[in-house]
């Protein structure tokens, strides 16, 4: 297989003419792997009325961007996004194509790899470009595809290296936004939307939107429960310090999975990735998957009954005790000090 | 009549896993682990057992696995599913989610006609949420992801609420169509008793087999024959029954490939331990103060 194209390509997720903020952090990551690979970063808009959009992509290093512009694609459905993205990457074989693990980057990415028999790998904590050599065969700058597996115990590097096209999604907050020093020259390929009647297979009756109430990603301070708290009610302490503190609470995956928080404030690989000044795990054993959502918050406490949990690895402070005795001592710590 | 297929999947509980269970090649040796029902695929087939209590039907479990993948084929039975299906072949070992649609996909279309692929939105043990989508591409169907109720059945349409980021939608799709259900959907119903009764003893071939295996009274044929006349035989699948093209499938069909594994090595700890008193707590505070870290 001749591998001659270096292009990386982010698919662009809007709502009512805003890009997704994951789709700007996947660009700001996508520029440092098209410079890698001494190819062009392209951003791949398909919507209505997304000229504002493509503008801002530009602010974060893009090449070129490619355009599908018609009322048909006003809101995101699978069948015409999935058609003209897969015709698209059949035609032009792109090297990479990277998707925000959102509701939508799930629903399509999967839909197109299958379309274009690529390899896909979802979640991505980290992408690389590196020489591989694999089964006494080289590959030349193939994408490492690395995310935690198996309940957090190993990190595996997924490689499609006889695939035309490398895919993969990553989840919002994972990749640093950072804008382009010296943006490029505004440069967009508008293609025509060609309606073919498969489009039209799924109807979308109605759609409500409430705006996320939960900021995470900018909250400064951070309280996050796990599971070790056992009860609902213990869990009251972690909203009661985060209030009191002026932070955003929060929760592991077995936070969530207890029915503790609402699944929008879950910290992890499949949650949120947060870097907040100050991060508390309490009850929280620490495994990968939640690390690799907060190990670069400024501080880090863990309270944890189990002076054992991975958790303290990586704490900046540790406290060893049940959180049903520490957290009152340390809400009555913080109010005294404060008076 | 209204025909559901059910995608199952046991997976193994990720919460015990260690390095004693990973093989050379970085796949994991599932023989090693405990394996449970994927909990998402017991609610989607929930919602197909609702469907029909509503409209009426039949309901199908297929999955596709090694021998004792068949646990979950029984529990589907003694949850209502009419009939169960074990896909199961040497060759379909090592598969990633493309390879794994693949083969679901042309056992779908062996079991024949039906108006429905239900799904658990994801497995627990990839969080990939990949097969479901991947599948209707290769049966060239619509989909409907992340449902989380199914609001209207007509003729030709069916109307499902699915969860979106920050919201709902209402979808309308033709027929045939392929739904994944998030977990929240409905609460999988108790298997009954009379059912576990009826069904505890259903085997698929590989189990067939490995009896055999272990007792040189036993001959295939006859048994195979047994169970079938007690209806209590899993029909199984493998690839001489499937029009499956053989490259297409397990590790040779999957594009995407383990590279390297890592076990998680954690680096002892230079945390400042604190003492969960008042003074420990005290002293805390006013470090993170001194800091500016709180207010």
């Amino acid at each position: 297989m001749e591998i001659t194209n270096k292009e990386v390509w982010v698919f662009i997720e809007q709502r009512s003419g805003v890009p997704a903020d994951v789709s700007l952090e996947l660009l700001s990551k996508g520029r440092k792997l098209a410079d890698t690979l001494q190819g062009e970063l392209k951003a791949l808009i398909l919507g209505h009325n997304v000229q504002s959009i493509a503008e801002k992509a530009f602010t974060y290093g893009v090449d070129e961007a490619i355009v599908i512009d018609a009322l048909a694609l006003e809101h995101y459905r699978t069948a015409p996004y999935s058609r003209l993205v897969s015709n698209l990457i059949l035609e032009r074989n792109p090297r990479i194509l990277l998707f925000g693990a959102t509701v939508i980057g799930r629903d399509l990415a999967p839909y197109v790899a299958s379309k274009t028999k690529s390899g896909l790998t979802a979640d991505c904590t980290d992408l690389k470009i590196e020489d591989v050599v694999y089964l006494k065969k080289s590959y030349p700058q193939l994408l490492l595809q690395i995310r935690p597996a198996f309940g957090g115990n190993i990190i595996a590097t997924i490689i499609t290296p006889d695939t035309v096209t490398q895919m993969a999604t990553v989840r919002e907050g994972v990749m640093e936004m950072h804008k382009a020093d010296s943006p490029k020259p505004f440069k967009v390929e508008s293609i025509p939307y060609e309606a073919d009647p498969i489009d039209e297979i799924v109807q979308i009756i109605e759609q409500h939107r409430e705006e996320n109430k939960v900021n995470l990603k900018s909250a400064p301070i951070i309280v996050a429960g796990g599971y070790g708290l056992s009860t609902k009610d213990n869990f009251k302490l972690v909203k009661e310090l985060a209030h009191l503190l002026g932070g955003e609470f929060a929760g592991s995956r077995a936070a969530v999975d207890a029915g503790f928080v609402t699944p929008e404030r879950q910290v992890g690989q499949t949650g949120v990735t947060v870097r907040p000044k100050l991060y508390i795990a309490i009850g929280i054993s620490g495994a990968i998957q939640h690390r690799a959502g907060m190990q670069e918050s400024q501080k880090i406490i863990a309270i944890n009954s189990d002076p054992d949990a991975p958790i303290f690895s990586i704490a900046h402070y540790g406290i060893v005790g049940d959180a049903s005795d520490v957290l009152p001592k340390l809400i009555e710590a913080y109010k005294n000090k404060l008076k | 009549m209204w025909h559901s297929i059910v995608l199952v999947k046991q997976v193994p509980d990720t919460a015990n896993i260690s390095g004693k269970v990973m093989k050379e090649d970085g796949t994991v040796n599932r023989a090693k682990l405990p394996a449970i029902f994927n909990h998402e695929d017991k609610v989607a087939l929930e919602l197909a057992l609702r469907l029909k209590d509503t409209y009426g039907g039949k309901v199908t479990a297929i999955t596709m696995g090694p021998q004792r993948a068949s646990d979950i084929l029984r529990e589907c039975l003694y949850m209502g599913a009419d009939q169960v299906f074990l896909i199961s072949d040497r060759k379909f070992a090592g598969a990633d989610t493309l390879a794994t649609s693949y083969v679901l996909s042309e056992a779908i279309k062996k079991i024949g006609e039906f108006h429905f692929v239900f799904a658990g939105r994801q497995a627990i043990d990839g969080d990939t949420a990949q097969v479901g989508p991947q599948t209707a591409e290769k049966l060239g169907i619509p989909q409907i992801t992340y449902a989380e109720e199914i609001l209207d059945l007509s003729d030709s349409k069916i109307t499902v609420k699915r969860k979106i980021d920050g919201g709902q939608e209402i979808l309308q799709s033709q027929i045939p169509v392929l739904i994944t259900v998030i977990k929240d959907a409905v609460t999988p119903r108790p298997f009954s008793a009379k059912r576990v009764m009826a069904y505890k003893g259903a085997k698929a071939l590989p189990d067939l087999e490995k009896m055999v295996e272990g007792n040189s009274l036993l001959y295939m044929d006859k048994l195979l024959e047994e169970y079938k006349e007690r209806n209590l035989f899993i029909p199984t699948l493998t690839t001489d029954d499937l029009d499956v093209e053989v490259e297409r499938c397990g590790l040779s069909g999957s594009p995407t490939k383990v590279h390297n594994v890592e076990s998680v090595v954690l680096a002892s700890g230079s945390h400042k331990k604190i003492e969960p008193n008042k003074d420990g707590l005290t002293q805390l505070i006013v470090e993170l103060m001194n800091d500016h870290i709180i207010g």
